[in-house]
């Protein structure tokens, strides 16, 4: 019954298009040093939760940058099929002259969104990350937690069905941190967003992802995948993300090892 | 009655966030009410005058200079009344804080072109910036006599020097303010999607005020001391007599107490447009981003 033209659609509803697909990526900065990322190739499926484990140098996060656009890779290709990406980074990175609510109100302006709607918006993205009629405050008067929800309300209001982090949790304290991990799973099962989560924390990693996608360092390159089974809420201390931890970390620290030579 | 488990788990994260929030939230002390504030910085600065006024009357009531050199407050506050009274005062500040306005605006417009240019241009800035930092620590008064060659006893050498004061101080501050915008700010931009002409207004130039405002209150502060060099010393009768002209006429009629009155005036005005206009402004900003004293805790 289906007319020919709607064929590819359906075709695509069924084994949709990844959200990200990064092809043959390597990228150099310097000709005689080795790339610091080589031949990396992986998808991201909508809605998959995805993390990219690696010690420092692994060059995590200028991956992570090129997918979201801030620089152009030497060679191979980086497909974003969703749109401009949202980006969280280690800092909170909010604009201190905003108050909480104006830093998610920049972000709906710059996707042209009215001014009216703008306020309503923001209020009910800072509702989402539990921070309900803080939005009048200043950056100077939220705790470190309370700064990276609001970052993390300014990366939703992006609009943007993929959100990539970079190590958005790594300067937090454990209590905290462990708060936001339960924050950002909730937002991702509603949301039903693809994220791209970047960490040099085994543990955090397993607690959070789909997948884990271990790098090695200079060059940068994807040695090693893992499937993580457990359903989600699942806790940091859980003993199925500890043994999953426990086998990733051998391999990681053989990989760190490696450079002993 | 049956309770869902998600809204259970929901309902703990919620409270689990919220005890967090209140006890990781920085407190900041109170704003001081009024009468501290009046004990803490009000009246520190009554004492050091009236120290430094009843100092002056001993001196002169023990003679330690004649007293056409060294008149006594009594005397030079009469004096000044005279000035004030029979309008003299008002016009010589009139006179002076109109030039020192607009000289000023000239300085700010020019200035944060220039800033803008060199900001914008390495190479511009390589150029001259060392001779634009140069500039800030030559004293403007340097130019007085080069400005009377070219333009004359006119208002056209006032303004010259006071731009020549005060432009390097608008244009380094800019530059200052734009070399200390966190790289990250810019990204930040970049992420949300925000195009040059968007970063630059709702990041970059927000981010670089407060070295901006440092750059413009020098600006006023040298623009004020460029005028009174070049008020003092292009004395012409069609100029009309601002501060500076007022205290050179004292000079020359060896009116000591003309020439105190004149340099108590030429303070006065100075502190005033700062404490009026600058310090509020400057408190303003940092107070938003969370930079003053009080909110470091």
């Amino acid at each position: 019954m289906a007319h020919p033209a709607l064929q590819p659609a359906l075709q695509r509803q069924a084994t949709p298009a990844p959200s990200v697909r990064v092809t043959k990526l390597a990228q150099v900065f310097e000709r005689d040093r080795p790339p610091v990322l080589d031949r990396i190739d992986f998808d991201v499926a909508p809605g998959e939760f995805v993390c990219l484990l690696g010690a420092s140098g692994c060059g995590k996060s200028t991956l992570l940058s090129l997918i979201a656009g801030l620089g152009t890779p030497t060679s191979g290709s980086i497909e974003v099929t969703v749109g401009r990406p949202a980006l969280m980074f280690q800092e909170p990175a909010l604009l201190p002259w905003l108050t909480a609510a104006g830093n998610v109100e920049l972000a709906l302006k710059a996707r042209g969104v009215g001014r009216r709607e703008r306020r309503v918006e923001a209020e009910r993205l800072l509702t989402l990350v539990n921070l309900t009629g803080q939005g009048r405050k200043r950056v100077h008067e939220l705790s470190g937690g309370m700064r990276q929800r609001v970052a993390l309300a300014r990366a939703l209001a992006q609009d943007s069905r993929l959100l990539l982090m970079d190590e958005p949790f790594a300067a937090l304290d454990a209590i905290t941190r462990d708060a936001l991990h339960e924050e950002l799973i909730r937002l991702w099962s509603e949301q039903g967003l693809s994220v791209v989560f970047v960490t040099h924390n085994v543990r955090e990693a397993v607690r959070l992802g789909q997948r884990v996608l271990l790098m090695s360092s200079r060059p940068g390159r994807i040695v090693r995948e893992w499937q993580v089974e457990m359903t989600q809420p699942r806790a940091i201390e859980s003993p199925g993300v500890s043994a999953l931890a426990t086998e990733i970390t051998q391999h990681l620290r053989a990989e760190i090892s490696r450079h002993a030579r | 009655m049956p309770v869902d488990d998600t809204t259970v788990a929901a309902q703990d994260h919620r409270a689990f966030e919220a005890g967090l929030d209140a006890l990781e939230a920085p407190t900041l002390p109170p704003r001081p009410g009024p009468g501290a504030v009046c004990l803490r910085s009000v009246l520190p600065p009554i004492v050091a005058v009236v120290a430094f006024i009843a100092l002056w009357q001993l001196a002169c009531s023990t003679d330690l200079k004649p007293s056409y050199a060294l008149p006594s407050p009594l005397d030079v506050f009469r004096t000044f009344d005279q000035t004030v009274r029979d309008g003299r005062a008002w016009d010589a500040i009139s006179i002076s804080v109109s030039r020192g306005a607009l000289g000023f605006l000239a300085s700010l417009a020019v200035g944060t072109v220039l800033g803008l240019a060199m900001w914008r241009s390495r190479w511009l800035r390589a150029a001259i910036g060392p001779f634009v930092s140069g500039l800030q620590s030559l004293p403007s008064v340097a130019w007085v006599p080069a400005a009377i060659i070219w333009f004359g006893l006119s208002d056209a050498a006032i303004y010259a020097v006071v731009l020549l004061g005060a432009v390097p101080s608008v244009a380094n501050g800019l530059l200052a303010g734009f070399d200390q915008v966190p790289p990250l700010l810019d990204k930040v931009g970049r992420v949300l999607g925000l195009g040059t002409v968007g970063r630059i207004r709702h990041v970059l130039l927000p981010a670089a005020l407060p070295g901006y405002l440092a750059g413009l209150k020098q600006g006023w502060a040298f623009s004020w001391r460029s005028l009174m060099a070049a008020e003092l010393i292009t004395y012409s009768p069609a100029l009309g007599i601002g501060l500076g002209q007022q205290l050179n006429i004292g000079r020359e009629l060896n009116a000591m107490d003309l020439v105190i009155a004149s340099i108590f005036l030429i303070l006065v005005v100075g502190v005033a447009i700062e404490l009026l206009i600058f310090a509020p402004l400057e408190r303003r900003v940092l107070r938003t981003r969370g930079l003053t004293r009080r909110s470091v805790s």
